[in-house]
């Protein structure tokens, strides 16, 4: 009896003191009820980084596209407008790109935008202080120059005309380069707040140059379980989700109006390349014909997606290469006579490594498992959270094969096909083919617009022939928004424009 | 006095064991904090400089040492994955997970109390046994499948609270409360069925005893026999199988945290293990380590001086 | 008289509902009605019927093979984990009750405090070091059933060890090893069982609570737990799937525990 009765000694001063801990580190001020706010659900954390300059994960961009700006930003149509700067110039040859500043530009810390503020930023991507370009379109760079104190110019070791893209990287103040931890920018909205795996907080920026945000506050919830996005939905605790699921849309009451666009990414099973058996292209070829992507389609978004066959998604037009799409037609047969050349006649065995979070590309590994069945393949799926897939996955490169969607950080070819040659830093799948990069390199440096589009496309066939990847699709990309906001803008790359969305 | 410093002491040394197993253990897993937070872009030297910084460079006996020179003025480092301070996270999702607790704790004893009595007054009629028999069900019942069904019934098809619509306390008290009541009673739900059968069957004991007997061969089968004295006896073992309750109370919080979701210490150290954020997960693991000693500890304390006479246990 | 029909009452029902569950959850290890991973995207979400009694859940799965065979893997790794556990903490039980001394001093300072933690929390720590999958799982929760174990085990040991019978047999000559598991271990039998009940029990409940967070069995593979994080998502237009994967789960608890409390 004693003992039990010391039980519960301990049980009343483990409580004791948990309220007195709690006691010492709640009550913290809360804002004041504000007129409008929508809360929006957001799959993961913004765990990444929330340096714009750093910033790896789609998910962390579409969120900071909000907050920083570049000296120009994409539009809904995919094309560039003037934000930072006010106008910009190309000399001929494409090698000087020269912008004059915006007046009046504010940081959201209330300072204005000057000269050197956007030579700091600049220089800090293409890291003239380190020598190491932090940002790899970067390295083409040669110098930002300020001639006076509204005009900056960026100078190019060669001629590229199609540079422009990159000037969307972010302006930050020169104090305050570092934005991992204070995020200052010119966007419609700022930072106010975060809580780890709870929410992020934004509020529209008074002083914003161009057209005003109209909802005054944004709460980014993290919903990072997506069994519970309808619940969420439903119950009335987010207003927006991105990215549903048929099923999951389905689901919904007529209380929401559903968005339909496309993801912009090209969904795959990015395969290793460095290891066995995937260095070997007759065994990914195999892969390629057995799989089905049509019934990935139909389970995974009611036949919605649009197929890829190389990595590159429709809304690049130019690009975007339909024919590739029937290089593999699902061959079972085909298939097990590649594995058996390739010397795997009775298969083998691989792991696929998923972000959780995602449900789409959970499902379609769940799927591509069943069909790889058919050709002797086994292939085990490891969950994992979407943390460590960037450090797993796509720095460390730890992995045999994953299904993930690759986006485009800006709107130029490069952004998807640099990051397959040999010696990128974001060649993940670590893709070694010199015919690729010799390709590529035509193509990147070209200041004939026939050629460079015609060099893209060889090297997206090449990923294709050589079968770089399991290309599927580009998914489909339901939104659900209340329907007591409207404005929702799908925009041809991986972001989200909460400055646009307004209440009804 | 003797006593008192030799158990503050071998506290001290079990704390002490603790954590460097905990540390030793997470440092030994392979993976580079310098490059995950850097990426493969980094260079060499700039990789060499941040582990410099980050103390990464330095044999694990000594950077051991001087995390616990930092822990134990509460500094317990900065996560990787949020570059924020590792107390200050904590201190923020705290009183989350406190209040599920202490929320739970309540709820189980109002449930079970009432029922528990109400079955052994009653006992042997068919109102007993049918508690009994759904007692024993909802007893069967794991705390995340009660909070599936509460969710169902409660949230989706009775409409009264918000599947998910978590709100912090500083943002709207009643929203709070209101809505931790769910999570906090799909914990309790299955422990009250534990704490109504143990009340029961020790109240049905008390009957047999003498004083009992006595009083009821006098044909005083007044409440004041019940409540005065059953009850009294009968509660001792109840209030400790709460005590022993607290362990179960927090794994069912991590879980239920999850159906809810609930960003609370639960949510946090789940998604630090797995982003391997260690700084954070051993905080917390030696935040509860510290909790759980500290009161063994001052209980061990307060028996000797209740009662100079008890023995070591063993 | 009537406490003895009572007993019965309730072994009968545990039994029932035991042979209800475990029965095709064993045979779930080798054959289900249907492949428990085949999708069949005409059946996305179809509801009970003849041919498919639980329905199908959202790949066209069917929910009753999936039940058996998930079952079977999340009774198959409560097994285990029973094992390992008991296993490992009879044998470090056995050495510090029978022998003491720092080490045990030193190890039961460490089991102390691995008791006062929740095992989810150290099975959550083990499968952070150890991975996530199905032998993974079965690993961590067996390291982390060892200190309740070796507590029991232990304290048998150094209530055994100073009795007549041990001392005679240590007069006779035996050695240390001998002594320990030939005559004391047999004698903490009755101990060591119901333990082992409660155990399962515990288990069962530790697995299908990892697989319920996401870092338990892996997809395709079904477990209780696993199944019911995935019927969460469908629970409107299918809550049959949540319902009974749950129902599943209390019945083999209610079963475990309605037996264990007669023979307990």
């Amino acid at each position: 009896m004693r003992n039990y009765t010391k039980k519960f000694l301990v049980m009343l001063l483990v409580s004791l003191m948990a309220t007195a801990l709690c006691a010492c580190a709640g009550g913290k001020a809360g804002s004041a009820d504000a007129d409008s706010l929508i809360t929006i659900g957001i799959p993961q954390d913004l765990d990444d980084s929330l340096d714009p300059h750093i910033a790896e994960g789609a998910g962390t961009r579409e969120v900071l596209f909000n907050v920083f700006e570049g000296l120009v930003k994409p539009n809904s149509n995919g094309d560039l407008i003037p934000a930072v700067a006010s106008d910009y110039s190309i000399n001929e040859d494409g090698t000087v790109y020269t912008f004059t500043l915006r007046e009046g530009v504010k940081f959201h810390n209330g300072k204005t935008v000057t000269v050197q503020d956007v030579k700091a930023s600049l220089d800090k991507c293409a890291g003239t202080e380190s020598g190491e370009p932090l940002v790899a379109a970067f390295s083409a760079v040669k110098e930002v120059n300020t001639p006076d104190d509204k005009t900056i110019e960026v100078v190019l070791n060669e001629p590229d005309t199609d540079f422009l893209p990159n000037m969307t990287a972010a302006i930050l103040p020169a104090d305050h380069l570092d934005a991992s931890v204070e995020l200052i920018g010119t966007g419609p909205y700022k930072y106010v707040s975060r809580s780890p795996q709870e929410n992020i907080v934004l509020e529209s920026f008074d002083d914003y140059w161009g057209e005003k945000a109209k909802i005054k506050n944004v709460v980014l919830k993290i919903v990072a379980d997506a069994d519970t996005i309808v619940m969420n939905l439903e119950g009335g605790s987010i207003d927006l989700m991105a990215r549903l699921s048929t099923t999951q849309a389905s689901q919904l009451s007529d209380k929401f109006d559903i968005y339909e666009g496309t993801m912009n990414l090209v969904q795959a099973v990015y395969l290793n390349n460095a290891v066995e058996p995937f260095n070997d292209p007759k065994v990914r070829q195999a892969l390629c014909y057995a799989v089905d992507i049509q019934q990935i389609m139909d389970f995974v978004s009611d036949g919605k997606g649009t197929e890829t066959g190389s990595s590159m998604f429709p809304a690049f037009g130019k690009y975007y290469m339909k024919e590739l799409n029937d290089i593999y037609n699902t061959d079972t047969a085909k298939a097990k006579q590649l594995l058996a050349e390739a010397g795997y006649p009775d298969g083998f065995t691989f792991t696929i490594s998923v972000p959780s979070n995602y449900q789409q590309h959970v499902d379609t590994a769940q799927v591509i498992k069943e069909q790889l069945k058919e050709i002797g393949v086994t292939a085990n799926i490891n969950l994992i959270e979407w943390d460590s897939w960037l450090n797993d996955v796509y720095i460390g490169r730890n992995f045999e094969a994953t299904v993930i969607g690759v986006d485009a950080s800006t709107l130029t070819a490069s952004a998807m096909l640099g990051r397959f040659v040999s010696d990128s830093g974001k060649n993940f799948i670590n893709y070694n083919n010199p015919e690729y990069d010799a390709a590529y390199a035509v193509a990147f440096t070209s200041t004939d617009d026939d050629v460079r589009t015609q060099k893209y496309k060889e090297c997206e066939r090449i990923l294709a022939e050589d079968a770089a990847n399991v290309y599927i699709q580009d998914l489909p990309n339901l939104v659900a928004l209340n329907n007591k906001f409207g404005g929702y803008e799908f925009y041809p790359l991986y972001v989200m424009d909460f400055s646009k969305l307004y209440l009804k | 006095m003797r006593y008192v410093f030799k158990k503050i002491l071998s506290s001290i040394i079990t704390l002490f064991i603790v954590s460097l197993l905990v540390f030793v253990a997470f440092a030994l897993i392979p993976g580079d904090p310098a490059l995950s937070r850097l990426g493969t872009n980094a260079t060499e030297s700039a990789l060499a400089s941040l582990r410099h910084q980050m103390g990464l460079d330095k044999p694990l006996m000594v950077r051991y040492f001087i995390w616990l020179g930092s822990a134990l003025r509460g500094d317990f480092g900065t996560s990787y994955s949020y570059s924020m301070s590792v107390t200050s996270m904590i201190a923020d999702k705290l009183p989350i997970t406190v209040t599920l607790m202490i929320y739970s704790l309540l709820l189980m004893i109002v449930i079970s109390v009432p029922l528990g009595v109400y079955a052994s007054y009653k006992e042997g009629t068919l109102i007993d046994r049918i508690i009994q028999i759904i007692n024993q069900i909802v007893m069967a019942i794991p705390p995340f499948f009660s909070g599936i069904l509460i969710t169902l019934f409660f949230g989706m098809i009775l409409r009264i609270f918000t599947p998910g619509g978590f709100v912090s306390i500083s943002k709207n008290a009643v929203g709070f409360f209101g809505f931790m009541f769910f999570p906090s009673l799909a914990i309790a739900l299955p422990k009250s069925a534990m704490v109504l059968n143990l009340l029961y069957s020790s109240l049905n004991g008390e009957k047999k005893k003498d004083y009992v007997r006595t009083a009821y061969s006098r044909g005083n089968r007044s409440k004041t026999v019940f409540f005065g004295h059953m009850l009294k006896n009968a509660s001792i073992p109840t209030i400790t199988f709460l005590g022993m309750a607290l362990a179960d109370i927090i794994a069912g919080s991590i879980i239920i945290e999850q159906v809810f979701g609930i960003p609370g210490l639960g949510r946090i150290l789940l998604t630090s293990i797995q982003n391997r954020d260690y700084p954070v997960v051993i905080a917390i693991i030696m935040l509860v380590a510290v909790v759980v000693i500290i009161c063994n500890l001052a209980v061990d304390i307060i028996y000797r001086i209740v009662d100079p006479r008890v023995e070591e246990n063993t | 008289m009537k406490k003895q029909k009572k007993m019965n009452f309730n072994i009968i029902l545990g039994c029932i509902l035991l042979a209800i569950t475990l029965i095709p959850a064993l045979i779930g290890l080798v054959w289900t009605p249907y492949d428990p991973q085949k999708m069949d995207s005409s059946l996305k979400l179809a509801g009970s019927g003849i041919r498919h009694i639980f329905g199908c859940d959202n790949f066209g799965r069917d929910i009753f093979s999936r039940i058996m065979s998930g079952s079977g893997i999340t009774v198959m790794i409560a097994v285990g984990t029973v094992a390992l556990g008991s296993i490992l903490g009879t044998v470090i039980g056995a050495f510090t009750g029978y022998f003491g001394g720092l080490i045990d001093e030193a190890l039961m300072r460490i089991n102390d405090v691995a008791l006062a933690f929740p095992s989810l929390l150290l099975a959550l720590v083990m499968v952070s070091l150890l991975g996530t999958g199905k032998y993974q799982v079965m690993l961590a929760l067996g390291i982390a059933f060892i200190p309740s174990y070796a507590r029991i085990v232990r304290s048998e040991y150094i209530r055994i060890k100073n009795l007549d019978f041990v001392k005679a047999a240590r007069l006779a000559g035996a050695g240390d090893l001998r002594i320990m598991f030939v005559h004391i271990l047999p004698n903490t039998k009755t101990v060591l069982l119901s333990s082992v009940m409660i155990g399962f029990n515990n288990a069962i409940l530790a697995e299908a609570g990892l697989s319920f967070l996401g870092i338990g069995v892996q997809p395709p593979d079904a477990s209780l737990g696993r199944m019911l994080s995935e019927a969460q998502s469908y629970m409107f237009v299918n809550p049959g799937y949540v319902l009974f994967t749950g129902a599943t789960i209390v019945m083999i608890i209610l079963g475990f525990s309605l037996i264990s409390k007669e023979i307990g």
